[in-house]
Order: structure tokens, then sequence, then C-alpha cells
């Protein structure tokens, strides 16, 4: 086990250094003097020559790269240009936002997902296993903010039972939070459900396939035992694994739910320092992005190989 | 992900192209087999949900090509005599804030939605078909270095990668269909890649270099046509993912600039009205939707008829 964590451990790191490597460059692309472009709008000369200063802009890339990366380790990922804090603060401050909603989505997915993946395993070819397919089918190809539109028009504009935005913090009051968050995270969830359905559906198929549950069913197990205690256990190993990479489609999934909603969190962070012209906290997002994408990753090897000890050897 | 799409039961052999192991010459000489095209044909035409999707592909296609001939107006045009009137017969979707007729801006917002879809996987492609194949042909350490790089760019979530790439180039829908063919690369790279040590590890591969062909020409020639039919596949659905892509860019306004119409950003306008003109946001989602719907049908059913060993 020791050996595998490592060997893992080995991976993930040339692929985080890469990847910082790829965001410091997109830099690169931006038209014109690189530091004037990072000083946004107001093209203040004393900005500019921070910049200049701050970036070491008049060093050549590497040794740029190696002092920005330098910085990064040490937990300085550069400064909002456009509201003047360290990007790092404000990584800190949205996160638990963005955070909460992607758990309430995962939740909203493996609530509706994993069943409805049973039924039609279970119930296969039959109507019910149409039914729940169509429903994965639309799942996967309903533009997630065009989902937050309609549900505003409904719950919002129409019955007036759900805020249409406007997020509230759990400690000021968990139940206003609740309803502040159920339709953003229905809407983000909605598309996970239907890959975690797809993902349920084709390994319980595979498990139920297999002699050791036709030799319980055999022996007279009821069918509601079978799926529940002999057959789930096993195809929970993918379904758990597999969800854990929908999380970088949640990630990606928040931008622009969190857009729909005004929910102050981390995409909406990207979006407005996208439109403010604030490079260093579009390049912090997107690195913290990666980096928790990468160690969910991780997580998801390890706690497979935990269940599974075959994979260990690979 | 190989070990979720464990054999059914009762199909354990099949697709082996094995004949039955009875012994018996059959008693009446075989059908004539049909070719390949045909073959592959009757196929994908067998699933009525592959047709549906390839019917309305064709359908948005024409739509976007022939849109000046379709829209009842110039999309662009605005008429304040007619801002957010609601649906009637002079403008059956009713119009938006600006009084653009939103039929007009839907019909050509077609070619926004499909011509990115279609440019961004093909840059895609291009990119990830030949880095894929010297990966998987060569070996050694360049399939070292390309591996890194896709790994790390895989790293970085689709979309939150198009965001950046189309911030730091500046918003316009060229840089979006960039940005998001630059990000679709690395999954033709990893796909190529696995394609083609499956097929080089063949023994008619082993055969043609037996008999002395040069690696480059075993790599084109051999090696490649036996992955189109993954290649396809994958670009269909990609082409799924980079519609939504370029609508959520445009969506943000890092897309088609106003007043040029995209699906995308009349959704962007449209949020700001939904108590006062609730059309407006209807029909471009529609739209999306139903292309997105129409690529994923046929993609799933070029899968079964191209590759049945990914048969879900």
């Amino acid at each position: 086990m020791l050996r595998f964590l490592v060997q893992r451990l080995a991976l993930a790191v040339p692929t985080l250094v890469i990847a910082s490597m790829i965001i410091f460059t997109l830099q690169q692309l931006l038209p014109g003097d690189t530091a004037t472009a990072l000083s946004g709008e107001e093209r203040d000369p004393e900005v500019i020559a921070f910049i200049r200063q701050k970036y070491h802009l008049d060093q050549p890339l590497p040794v740029r790269y190696a002092l920005w990366a330098g910085g990064v380790l040490r937990g300085d990922l550069g400064e909002s240009i456009r509201l003047q804090k360290p990007v790092l603060d404000l990584v800190v401050e949205k996160l638990p936002v963005t955070l909460e909603l992607a758990c309430l989505a995962m939740l909203v997915a493996l609530v509706i997902g994993v069943p409805m993946g049973i039924l039609s395993a279970v119930k296969r070819g039959t109507a019910a296993d149409t039914l729940a397919n169509g429903i994965a089918l639309w799942g996967l190809s309903v533009p997630n903010f065009w989902l937050g539109i309609l549900m505003i028009l409904l719950f919002s504009v129409h019955l007036g039972w759900l805020p249409a935005s406007g997020y509230v913090s759990p400690f000021e009051s968990l139940s206003e939070n609740l309803r502040s968050m159920a339709m953003p995270a229905f809407v983000l969830g909605n598309a996970i459900a239907a890959v975690m359905m797809r993902h349920t559906r084709a390994a319980m198929l595979g498990v139920l396939g297999s002699d050791y549950v036709r030799t319980a069913r055999a022996k007279g197990v009821s069918p509601l035992r079978l799926v529940l205690r002999h057959a789930l256990p096993n195809a929970a190993i993918p379904i758990i694994t597999l969800g854990a990479l929908e999380f970088g489609q949640l990630l990606s999934g928040a931008v622009l739910t969190e857009q729909v909603f005004s929910v102050p969190g981390f995409g909406k962070l990207m979006v407005d320092a996208v439109f403010n012209r604030d490079y260093a906290t579009v390049q912090g997002v997107v690195i913290c992005t990666a980096t928790t994408y990468v160690l969910l990753n991780l997580a998801a090897d390890l706690l497979a190989a935990f269940v599974n000890p075959k994979l260990r050897r690979a | 992900m190989s070990h979720v799409g464990s054999p059914r039961p009762g199909v354990i052999g099949a697709g082996t192209g094995l004949p039955p192991a009875t012994g018996l010459a059959p008693a009446t000489p075989p059908r004539a087999e049909p070719g390949p095209f045909r073959a592959f044909w009757n196929r994908l035409t067998a699933r009525r949900s592959a047709i549906v999707g390839l019917v309305i592909v064709v359908a948005l296609i024409l739509m976007a090509v022939f849109a000046d001939w379709i829209a009842p107006y110039d999309p662009i045009a605005t008429d304040w005599g007619a801002i957010r009137s609601s649906p009637d017969w002079a403008h059956p979707f009713g119009t938006d804030e600006v009084g653009h007729d939103v039929l007009s801006r839907i019909v050509f917002g077609a070619r926004a939605s499909l011509g990115a879809g279609l440019t961004s996987v093909a840059l895609a492609v291009a990119l990830g078909l030949p880095f894929g194949l010297i990966a998987g042909y060569a070996g050694g350490i360049l399939d070292m270095l390309i591996m890194r790089l896709t790994d790390a760019l895989l790293a970085i979530p689709f979309l939150i990668l198009a965001i950046a790439l189309a911030a730091f180039l500046g918003p316009s829908l060229t840089n979006a269909m960039v940005a998001i063919g630059l990000s679709a690369t690395s999954t033709f790279v990893r796909l190529t890649r696995a394609q083609v040590q499956a097929v080089a590890a063949e023994e008619f591969i082993e055969a043609a270099r037996a008999v002395g062909n040069p690696p480059w020409r075993i790599a084109l020639r051999h090696i490649l046509p036996n992955i189109v039919p993954a290649i396809l596949v994958q670009a269909t659905l990609t082409i799924a993912a980079a519609i939504i892509a370029e609508a959520s860019l445009s969506f943000l306004g890092l897309g088609q600039q106003p007043p040029e119409p995209s699906w995308g950003s009349m959704l962007n306008v449209a949020k700001n009205f939904l108590e006062q003109a609730p059309w407006m946001a209807i029909w471009p989602g529609a739209s999306i939707f139903l292309a997105v719907l129409a690529f994923n049908l046929l993609g799933d059913g070029l899968r079964d008829a191209l590759d049945p060993r990914q048969r879900t």
C-alpha cells in the first residue's frame, strides 16, 4: 500500500508542476505589453511599474516562472489588482460557498442517480429502464444554465416559492441558506445524476451477471436483499471512484450555476475576475481548481485501492 | 473504465467473429455479405434514436447553411416599435429587448453553435491525433512527455480551462473556438494513444513490420484506418460537449459578441428579463438542448454501429 501511495504521488507531482507551467504561460497570450495588460482598465503608470517589479517582467520567462512558482508554494498567489487583496484571501473566502454547493449537488446526484441506475439495471429492458435512460439523456443534454433559468421562471417568478438569487450564509440562518441553495444544487447535481445513473447501471449489470449473484439467487435470497446486500457493495467501488472523477465537472458547472443564481462562490470570483481583467485572480482560481482536482483523483485512486486490493499491484 | 463495462450475461464470447462450434458445414450457401459501409449504415439505422439524432443534426446544419433564406428578419436589425413583444403572427418567437426577432436570431444562432462545435472538435482532432499516434507508436521518452502534458491539461476542468484561455485571448467567437478546441485536445491524445497501443499489438501489424514496412507507413497505412471508428464516435460526442461549451462561454460573455446572434449570448440577455419576457429565455435554451441531444444520440448510435466492443 505504501509503495502504491508513493507511486501515485510521484505521478501527481509532475502533473501539477506542468499544469502550473501551462497556467503561468497563459499570461503570454495577452496582447501587447504584459504589464500594461495586467494592470487592467486604469493603466495607472504606478500600478504598471508595481506589476513589472512584482512579476519580474524584465526577467526571462523561466526565471519568472520559478519566482512565481516559489511564491505559489509559499501561498502567495499574487495580488488582485481590482480588489487590492491577496488572491489567496479571496480564494479562502469564496471556496467554502462553492464547496457547500458542490457537496449539496453531489448529494442530489447520488440520491437521484444511484437508485435510478439500480432500478434500470434490475429492470433491464423494461419501460422503467427506457424511462431512466431517457431521463439520463435529458440530464446530459440540458445546459445547466438554461435549466437554472427555467427553474427561476417556475419557482421564483411564477410560484414565488424560492428566491431567484442571493446567498445567505449557513451561520446566519441554516434554513434560509438551504432555501437559497436548493435550486443551484439541483441544477448542478442534475447532470452528475445522469452520469451516476449510467455508471451505476453499468456496474450493477456487471455484478448481477456474475456467478456469486446467481448462486445467491438459486439459494432463494429475496430479490431486494440480493440487490442491496449482495450486488450493491461490489458495484459501489466503481461508482465511488468514478463519482470522485466527476468533481471536475462539478467545478466547471459551478461557474455557470453561480452566475445564474448570483451565488458568491469560486466560479463567480473567476468570472468577475475575467471581466475585471484581474488576471492574477484568474490564475489563482485555476491553479487552486487544478490542485483540488488532482488531489481528489489521488484520493479516489487510494480509496479504490483500499477497497479492492487487486488494484494495488497496478 | 473497462472494469464497469463487464460482459453481460449470455454474451460472453459473442462478437469474436467465430462461427458457432457445431462442426457442421452450412447446408445452404450463406447470402452475400453487405459491403462494410452498407453494413455500418444498416447497424446505425437499426436504432431509432440514432435516426432521430441524425435527422435533427442534418436539419440544424441545413438551417445554419440556409439561414439567409429561412429567417424571416435580419437577425441584427433592431425594431424600436416592437420591443419585448410577446409571440404573435409577425414574430412567432417574440422579440428581445431591442426589438430583434427571436426566431431569426435562433436560425442564425445555429451558425455560431454548430460552427463552434465542428471547428473546435476539428482543431482538437487535428492536434490530438498526431500526438496520440506518436505517443502510442513511438513510445519511450516522447510518449512520456506527451502523456505528462496531457495529464496536466486534463487536471484543469474543461470549462475552467476554456474560460481561462478565452479570458487571456480576449472575448470573441473565434477565440472561444480555439479555447474549446485546445481544452478538448487532451481527450483525443489519450484516446488515440490507447487505440494505437491496442492495434499495434495485433498480429497483422507484426506481419507488416516483418515484411519491412517503415514505421511511418505502418502508423499511417495500417494503424490509422483501424482507429478511425473510435475517433469518429468520440468526435461526435465531443461536438455535443463543445456546443454546450460555446453556449456557456457566450452565456458568460466570452464567446460571440452582441449584436451577432448566438444561443448562449441570447440566454445571457434573457436572464435579465425573465419576468417581463420569458420567451426570450425559452427558445435559445431549447435550441441548445436539441442540438446537444441530437449529437449525443448520433454519437451513441455511431458507437453501437462502429465499435461493438463498447456497446452499452
